[in-house]
């Protein structure tokens, strides 16, 4: 997994990711605090602008995209027993596949 | 997993006191790691009082009067006593410095003073660097070039490109930063660590060297360099006051640039 050649490119999308995901959060941020104020039904109309949905899938991917390498990296630098290290790097490629798939489904399932 | 927790044998236990026999009045007292591989003892603490009217200014200085005058056996590495040969590199006051270059009057209370860390002891302050070594060969720290100079002559260098190798080549390789390093604690045997990458860099950025790109190859690995988090203990702890951590994201950024 990763461990020879390709440093570059991990390195490269792992900040990307890190960058993208700036505007994100302070968009979702604020988003929140605005949803909280105005309760559930006008959180779900809220999710139900084509606009708000893109945003949420973005944020959805880039989250478990950056998530999964930045685990990745912790692995690699404190678990040095091979198996677990390959267990664990693999649990948490499915997990973050996982989770990000049901998380954007979720806001699909409201939006459509 | 990772071992945070000294294995049994290697716990410190406290040691032998050492205490000043005459008046002095200008004393300092320094607490220094102490073990042997001749017997089965665990490392131990020795303290030394000595006089500072009676020593030179720098711990350097102290570790080689307490050498000469109290205790023979203490054994540690020097050579130039001025900077430049790297040898006594070692742990004083919680960083990773030159002895010879620490001055006594900087540590505030007893001096500390243990080997670098998280290397093999051979003994004392004396670490095992040779894996260090042969990570510092594996980089080919010497001029590649295919062309030959002209005949008699030396490899030209324009002023500007000379300014490029400054804060590279001043590295006497004393393994302070490598060993100050958190990720090449745990990953030392893959990871090259800063003053090897800094060595790598120092032939990158030299305009006579010819195999740029064969160097960038090499490096371009998720553990020999991509286990720098930018943790910046190196910079830190340089005692030639140079960066490590720049040359590793000046060589990032040329991998960017290849790719």
């Amino acid at each position: 997994m990763q461990s020879k050649s390709h440093g570059v490119v991990h390195w490269k999308l792992q900040r990307i990711s890190a960058i993208a995901m700036i505007p994100l959060i302070i968009w979702f941020v604020s988003s929140l605090v605005f949803n909280l104020i105005n309760g559930y039904d006008q959180s779900i109309n809220w999710l139900q602008s084509p606009l708000n949905a893109t945003g949420m899938v973005l944020l959805f991917g880039t989250l478990y995209f950056h998530a999964a390498s930045g685990l990745q990296v912790v692995v690699e630098d404190y678990v040095h027993n091979e198996g677990l290290k390959i267990m664990s790097l693999i649990l948490i490629k499915l997990l973050s596949v996982l989770l990000g798939v049901l998380s954007i489904l979720c806001v699909l399932k409201i939006y459509l | 997993m990772a071992e945070f927790a000294l294995p049994k044998h290697s716990k410190i236990v406290k040691g032998i006191d050492y205490p000043i026999n005459s008046e002095a009045e200008n004393t300092k007292k320094i607490n220094v790691y102490r073990w042997s591989p001749d017997d089965d003892e665990n490392p131990r603490i020795d303290s030394y009082t000595i006089d500072l009217d009676q020593c030179g200014p720098m711990v350097l200085d102290a570790l080689i009067k307490i050498k000469q005058e109290i205790d023979s056996s203490l054994t540690f590495r020097r050579s130039c006593r001025e900077g430049i040969c790297g040898s006594c590199s070692m742990n004083i006051d919680g960083t990773n410095t030159l002895a010879c270059l620490k001055s006594i009057d900087d540590v505030k209370g007893d001096i500390n003073i243990y080997p670098l860390p998280h290397m093999e002891v051979i003994k004392d302050l004396v670490p095992d660097l040779s894996k260090a070594y042969e990570q510092l060969t594996s980089v080919k720290p010497w001029l590649q070039s295919k062309s030959d100079p002209e005949k008699g002559k030396s490899r030209k260098q324009s002023p500007e490109e000379r300014e490029k190798i400054d804060g590279l080549w001043e590295c006497v390789l004393c393994f302070s930063c490598s060993t100050s390093c958190p990720s090449y604690w745990w990953n030392g045997d893959k990871y090259l660590g800063p003053a090897v990458l800094l060595q790598a860099y120092r032939w990158i950025a030299d305009s006579r060297d010819e195999n740029t790109e064969q160097r960038l190859e090499d490096l371009e690995d998720s553990f020999k360099l991509y286990r720098c988090h930018t943790i910046m203990n190196c910079t830190k702890t340089c005692p030639k006051g140079l960066n490590p951590a720049k040359a590793i994201g000046e060589i990032k950024k040329l991998q960017l640039e290849r790719r």
